[in-house]
């Protein structure tokens, strides 16, 4: 019986509470075992964890590799590459694609990608109204056989509150989770910036707080009417997190990520007109980056994405109202959730359940964890590598992103799906 | 770093009033001081931008403002070039970029930019060769420093120093780069107090942040200002539920000569134009005696000669 044996690393599953040195086994895919080889145990590959980290492979609940419709700016391949490279194994493609994912047979294709690529495995959501448009529901129980993991309008809200109810019901008949980034389409109509004193400076339309916790208030509300599990994408403010929290106390079927630059940039960031800075949701106050913080630290906020969104150079070139928003995240998520760690806000453990087991619960698929059984999707980490995000560092095809030319510690250094080995940093370029 | 300025602390692009030394923007004044003296000459011009072009670039129609750069750079002797941006490239899916480098390739000196987007003069001066100067001509809501900076003018001319002076901006601020200008002007050059006197629809979240106390009242506001500046209230703000019309917004936001009576009696009365008569100033007032509305627009041409010229470099060889 062959197979990988990863030796002498510190083996963190949060999922389980593990956290101690040991082997652990892979064969034929999975995890065979932790601190002994099985019965007939040959390892085919060796890979030497000593002073390193051994986790579950990061699970990013939302991405835009940009395939198919919008190839000049990334690829499945080239993000599913870039993904690995950041111990990230499996990565949630957005389904406001070109087509838009509301078919099977888009489906299909990002799967033919995904495999194309054998890198980190792209995870489809579908559209949870056809075309985006929030009118019509989207046939998600095709969509969800087809593959996808959840259904979501992306960035677009359902502005029609009896589309979405409806649509919530509907999901919630076949069990399938709704993911929903709140955004009333009035109040953020035109905006740039977070409605304050930025935006004021630079004359840039603002974006209340409004425009998400209105949205929000709404959506919870028809949670509450429907029950249906639903997930809340991207939060940006203070006032959400408070939202959130009430939700739970309440025991509504709700949880709720973060974009990982949320938590440590702000509006200032956006001055001069920066535009690698620019973001829908966009960055907002001090005060808000710290409630997000304080809500990862309570679980209220269960996720940490990167919201990655490539971009070719035009797309960034020009005024801001004249350019595309998003920040190229894949690169420096795991850096950038270590850091908390290294901030003080959060345990090791925890700062990996928020992209690891969490995520996984989010979307109910058995990934996230490293007990014996699971799939062997595994992210080895070097805590002491100190490096620079740039130059070949950024493997993403868009290199659109503020954390340019920040100094960072730890990193992956092998990252496995399915028990294969996708990335090494030995052999990367 | 401010993009403004180069490394000895000389203006090398006049993008915002924000952020910018007193003293630069003392010099800017006295060097228009200066230029007025030429302007009332028989012969108008200086030599000082001999053989260097100027770029009108405005993606935006105006026509007093592209009028006075071009008669400024005129009276400096450079060479300009109108181009009107709004009905050529950039509507054919031309990038902003690809036209900037398009034009460079024409090898001029100094760009002098309006765009309805803001931040755009700013992008324009990042991307720009080194020795090509951009003035921004108005961006967006964000800045429009050469109509600030005739503004100061005015009222040094009228007013003398700035540190005891009262002025109240009066309209709508939220859409205004010029008001954002004034602001930044204002406070640079140590003004006494700013107002700003409009209904909360027509002001941007923390505007006091900008240094400006804030007046919903404008007989309230306007009690014992040395300076009334208007501001131009658009005709579509009544669509975008920020009014509810022009005859209510006149009547409690209007400048009528009952409320210049408010104001000190040697108050002087602004308007960066195009005025609408009637919907933000009554016609008695924008023509009356305290009115220097039209001075204003003469003063552009000695400021904008002034900016050009500092951008330039070219203020040595004045003596």
């Amino acid at each position: 019986m062959n197979g990988i044996v990863i030796s002498g690393g510190r083996v963190i599953d949060p999922a389980h509470g593990l956290d101690r040195e040991t082997d652990l086994f892979i064969v034929d895919g999975r995890v065979a075992a932790l601190d002994q080889a099985p019965a007939g145990f040959a390892a085919s590959v060796e890979i030497d964890a000593r002073e390193k980290w051994v986790c579950p492979g990061l699970i990013d609940l939302a991405t835009q590799p940009r395939e198919p419709g919008q190839t000049q700016k990334a690829s499945i391949s080239s993000e599913a590459k870039a993904a690995a490279a950041g111990g990230i194994t499996s990565f949630c493609c957005q389904p406001n694609t070109d087509p838009v994912v509301d078919l099977p047979t888009v489906v299909e294709l990002l799967r033919r990608r995904s495999e194309e690529a054998t890198a980190a495995r792209l995870l489809p959501l579908g559209a949870l109204t056809q075309n985006l448009s929030g009118e019509k529901l989207s046939a998600m129980a095709a969509l969800r056989d087809a593959g996808c993991v959840a259904m979501s309008d992306g960035g677009r809200p359902v502005v029609n509150s009896q589309v979405l109810r409806r649509a919530l019901e509907y999901a919630d008949t076949f069990e399938i989770t709704v993911i929903l980034t709140p955004r009333d389409p009035w109040l953020s109509e035109g905006g740039l910036a977070h409605e304050g004193a930025v935006s004021t400076r630079l004359g840039l339309i603002g974006i209340p707080e409004a425009a998400e916790t209105a949205a929000l208030a709404r959506d919870l509300a028809l949670v509450e009417q429907t029950g249906t599990r639903t997930h809340f994408g991207r939060l940006s403010t203070a006032r959400s997190v408070e939202l959130i929290a009430q939700a739970l106390d309440a025991g509504l079927p709700v949880s709720a990520d973060v974009a990982a630059h949320q938590l440590f940039l702000t509006e200032l960031d956006l001055w001069d007109f920066n535009h690698d800075a620019y973001v829908q949701p966009p960055l907002r106050t001090v005060t808000d980056r710290e409630a997000l913080r304080r809500g990862v630290a309570s679980g209220a906020i269960g996720v940490i994405c990167s919201d990655h969104q490539p971009h070719d150079p035009d797309a960034k070139s020009g005024p801001l109202a004249a350019i595309e928003p998003g920040i190229s995240g894949l690169d420096s998520l795991l850096a950038l959730v270590l850091r908390l760690v290294d901030e003080g806000l959060l345990k090791l453990p925890q700062a990996l359940a928020t992209v690891t087991c969490n995520p996984a619960r989010v979307l109910g698929i058995d990934r996230g964890h490293l007990a014996p059984g699971a799939q062997a999707d595994i992210c080895v980490i070097d805590p002491h590598a100190v490096w620079r995000l740039e130059g070949a560092n950024i493997r993403s095809r868009g290199r659109n992103t503020p954390f340019r030319g920040w100094e960072f510690t730890g990193r992956a250094t092998h990252t496995l799906v399915d028990g294969r080995l996708v990335f090494s940093l030995d052999h990367a370029g | 770093m401010n993009l403004q300025l180069d490394e000895h602390g000389r203006l090398r692009h006049f993008l915002s009033t924000e952020g910018l030394p007193r003293e630069l923007l003392t010099q800017i004044l006295d060097t228009a001081e200066s230029f007025s003296g030429v302007i009332g000459k028989s012969v108008k011009k200086v030599p000082l931008l001999r053989g260097r072009t100027v770029m009108n670039l405005f993606f935006e129609a105006s026509t007093r403002t592209r009028t006075t750069f071009e008669l400024a750079a005129k009276r400096l002797s450079a060479d300009v070039i109108n181009m009107d941006i709004s009905t050529s490239s950039a509507v054919k899916g031309e990038s902003l970029l690809d036209t900037l480098r398009n034009l460079e390739a024409m090898q001029c000196d100094m760009f002098v930019v309006r765009h309805g987007d803001s931040g755009a003069a700013h992008f324009i001066a990042r991307h720009a060769l080194p020795g090509v100067s951009v003035i921004n001509a108005g961006d967006g809501r964000h800045a429009h420093p050469t109509q600030a900076m005739l503004d100061m003018f005015t009222i040094r001319r009228h007013k003398g120093e700035f540190e005891p002076l009262r002025i109240a901006i009066v309209g709508d601020i939220l859409h205004s780069r010029v008001a954002r200008s004034q602001i930044h002007a204002l406070n640079g050059l140590g003004a006494g107090e700013v107002r700003v006197i409009a209904p909360r629809t027509l002001l941007p979240r923390q505007v006091e942040d900008l240094g400006v106390h804030v007046y919903y009242d404008i007989d309230q506001g306007l009690r014992d200002v040395d300076v009334i500046i208007m501001l131009r209230l658009q005709k579509e703000r009544m669509a975008g539920a920020l009014l509810p019309s022009e005859s209510e917004y006149f009547r409690r936001y209007g400048l009528s000569a009952e409320r210049v009576a408010l104001a000190k009696p040697d108050a002087i009365v602004m308007h960066p134009g195009p005025t609408n008569r009637g919907v933000e100033i009554e016609a008695g007032v924008a023509d009356g005696p305290q009115s220097v509305i039209l001075e204003q627009v003469t003063n552009g041409i000695a400021v904008r000669m002034a900016v050009m010229s500092l951008a330039m470099g070219a203020t040595g060889e004045r003596a």
